[in-house]
């Protein structure tokens, strides 16, 4: 069993970054979140990264994950998570500081920090779930939510006339963000492609290189009110249709 | 900017601002975050000339939320770290105040008031002080300094990471654009080459050392029951804390009839007025608190024992006459208030108020 484990044929059960005292975790059946700490966590291990990591996590659903992992981890308010992993990072650059954050925390009230936070090219790693709402408050309607879709303060479907059309984060990202930055859209209907650019993403930091986010296409069965088949449907089909996935920018290679 | 130094104890002629930059330099402060609002502005001006040459940090951030955020990761990481703002940026700045109160964060402020509400007068005012002391949500602690001189803008900077660092409540300095933005004489030094004492921060996430022991900071609670025991753990604390950490200077309360009641800048023309009047053998007081939060509520009830009067002036239209009621209820000596909302008060109409008493 230990040799298949050390070999990579079989997976461990968990990785050894995750705070195996809080498992099994806190989201809904179902949800993106546990999929994306999942390779979060492998990647951490993978690098080698687990005591200088600072995981910070936002208010929504993202917070649940507020002592997911066996490393310093700090629960900010709602959408100040970059700020905050922005501000240590500044005062101590020897911190791998991963800001996690939900699509609200990262394209509504934190909107500000994330756009400047690109543009001042900071050397963090920023990982945000997309997942059309606002789980934690009960589905309202979130900057990602697709036109016509229905969620609580869009009963009769998101009309884009009033509501403007669904932001497009990694987009804006890779807009504005100098040289040395590491944009990606994965989606957990892919998880090893997810895990790579994440990866990658944390790497970019780790190499003082700039400002290294990530966006995940993630599901909300709960209050999407979907199946498993529904739910994987929208994920691959509705969201990815908007929401195009792959490598928005990566750093050029350096000479030499 | 002056060209002086901290070696020794210089004699120097400059503005609030100014005294603010060199005190946090003198307190061995690591990283200032800030966002531009009148009229604390100098502080980082003077920040940002005299950080390259003490091997500090600045980072200008996107806004007032975004400052105090960021100083608070700077803090989280074991640095002295510190802000600045005024007016409705000390608004935006409640909120990361709130999450310091709550984790218990050794945060500095410094707030130099400005004219409210809204945009109002980027002059001065007194009209923070209640939400210098109590803009969170919930019921968190902070301690506010609230100085009268450039020289107590340089002193009590120092002393705020002091207390910040001892106590881990958040900090503030509660200054005004009057201090701010006028030149005095003040006696800069290193308080370490005096005997004091610079308390040093500790990281509380980011260390990487053996035997490491991951930590998990939150401001989210589950249960009512579990909040419950967190905020009274935390009022024990400042219970216990507050008698060592309330400041406040009184004179001639002892056999005074008419007492006068003033904090911040105001104090000055008021200690003016107080000398004026008693050379004259008025039986006049003074009476201020330099912490406004925690209050000085058991020295200010001892000190209107015999009085007869006590004219509260600020210059706000009745924050400092609430702290003042609340803090002698029961007392029933009689309170004249003078509220002069976002103007000055000079001694001339302090000794005409009090004459007239």
């Amino acid at each position: 069993m230990q040799e298949l484990k050390e070999n990579n044929i079989l997976q461990p059960a968990m990785p050894s970054s995750w705070n195996e005292e809080t498992k099994p975790h806190k989201f809904c059946p179902g949800c993106g979140h546990g999929m994306i700490l999942k390779v979060l966590g492998e990647t951490i291990d993978e690098l080698g990264i687990k005591d200088q990591v600072v995981f910070g996590c936002d208010i929504g659903c993202s917070l649940l994950s507020w002592d997911f992992f066996a490393c310093d981890s700090v629960q900010t308010h709602h959408g100040r998570t970059t700020p905050v992993i922005t501000g240590m990072k500044r005062a101590n650059n020897e911190i791998i500081g991963i800001a996690y954050m939900g699509d609200g925390g990262g394209y509504a009230i934190g909107s500000q920090h994330l756009f400047n936070a690109a543009v001042r090219n900071e050397k963090i790693t920023i990982i945000l779930c997309n997942n059309c709402n606002y789980g934690m408050t009960g589905g309202q309607m979130a900057p990602t939510t697709l036109p016509g879709m229905k969620t609580e303060t869009t009963p009769y479907g998101r009309d884009i006339e009033q509501t403007g059309a669904p932001t497009k984060g990694p987009e804006m990202v890779a807009a504005v963000a100098p040289e040395g930055a590491y944009v990606a859209r994965g989606t957990v209907a892919n998880l090893r492609q997810a895990k790579g650019f994440i990866k990658k993403a944390l790497e970019n930091q780790i190499a003082g290189n700039g400002i290294s986010f990530v966006e995940i296409l993630s599901g909300c069965p709960t209050n999407w009110r979907t199946n498993a088949k529904q739910t994987w449907e929208f994920i691959e089909k509705d969201m990815a249709q908007y929401f195009k996935v792959g490598e928005l920018r990566t750093p050029q290679k350096k000479e030499g | 900017m002056a060209e002086v130094s901290l070696k020794g104890e210089q004699r120097v002629f400059m503005t609030g601002n100014e005294a603010v930059a060199w005190a946090a330099v003198a307190a061995k402060v690591d990283i200032m975050y800030g966002y531009p609002i009148t009229p604390q502005n100098e502080i980082m001006h003077y920040w940002t000339r005299l950080a390259p040459k003490y091997g500090k940090r600045f980072l200008q951030t996107e806004d007032e939320i975004s400052a105090g955020f960021t100083t608070l990761g700077g803090v989280m990481s074991g640095r002295k770290a510190f802000t600045a703002t005024a007016g409705p940026g000390n608004v935006l700045m409640q909120e990361s105040a709130g999450m310091a109160e709550m984790m218990r964060l050794p945060i500095v402020y410094v707030i130099q008031q400005r004219g409210g509400p809204s945009t109002a007068t980027v002059i001065y005012a007194q009209q923070e002080t209640t939400l210098t002391c109590f803009g969170g949500n919930g019921e968190g602690h902070r301690i506010v300094y609230s100085t009268a001189t450039h020289q107590e803008l340089f002193d009590y900077t120092i002393k705020a990471f002091n207390s910040a660092w001892t106590y881990r409540f958040p900090t503030f300095v509660l200054g005004d654009g009057y201090q701010a933005k006028m030149r005095e004489p003040l006696t800069i030094y290193d308080p370490e080459a005096r005997g004091e004492e610079l308390v040093k921060p500790t990281a509380l996430v980011g260390e990487n050392h053996k035997d490491k022991q991951f930590k998990h900071l939150r401001n989210t609670y589950n249960t009512e029951d579990e909040l419950y025991e967190v905020v009274m753990a935390n009022q024990r604390d400042w219970d216990a804390m507050a008698a060592k950490v309330i400041e406040w200077d009184e004179k001639g309360c002892e056999d005074a009839d008419v007492i006068v009641l003033t904090h911040g800048v105001v104090s000055r023309a008021a200690l003016s007025a107080y000398e004026q009047l008693r050379a004259e053998g008025k039986k006049v007081g003074y009476f201020r608190p330099i912490t406004v939060r925690p209050f000085p509520e058991e020295q200010l009830r001892a000190a209107i024992k015999g009085a007869k009067k006590l004219l509260v002036a600020e210059s706000a239209y009745g924050q400092l006459l609430k702290f003042v009621q609340s803090a002698i209820y029961g007392s029933t000596i009689e309170i004249v208030p003078m509220l002069r909302p976002g103007v000055g008060i000079t001694t001339e109409e302090l000794v005409e108020e009090l004459s007239k008493l």
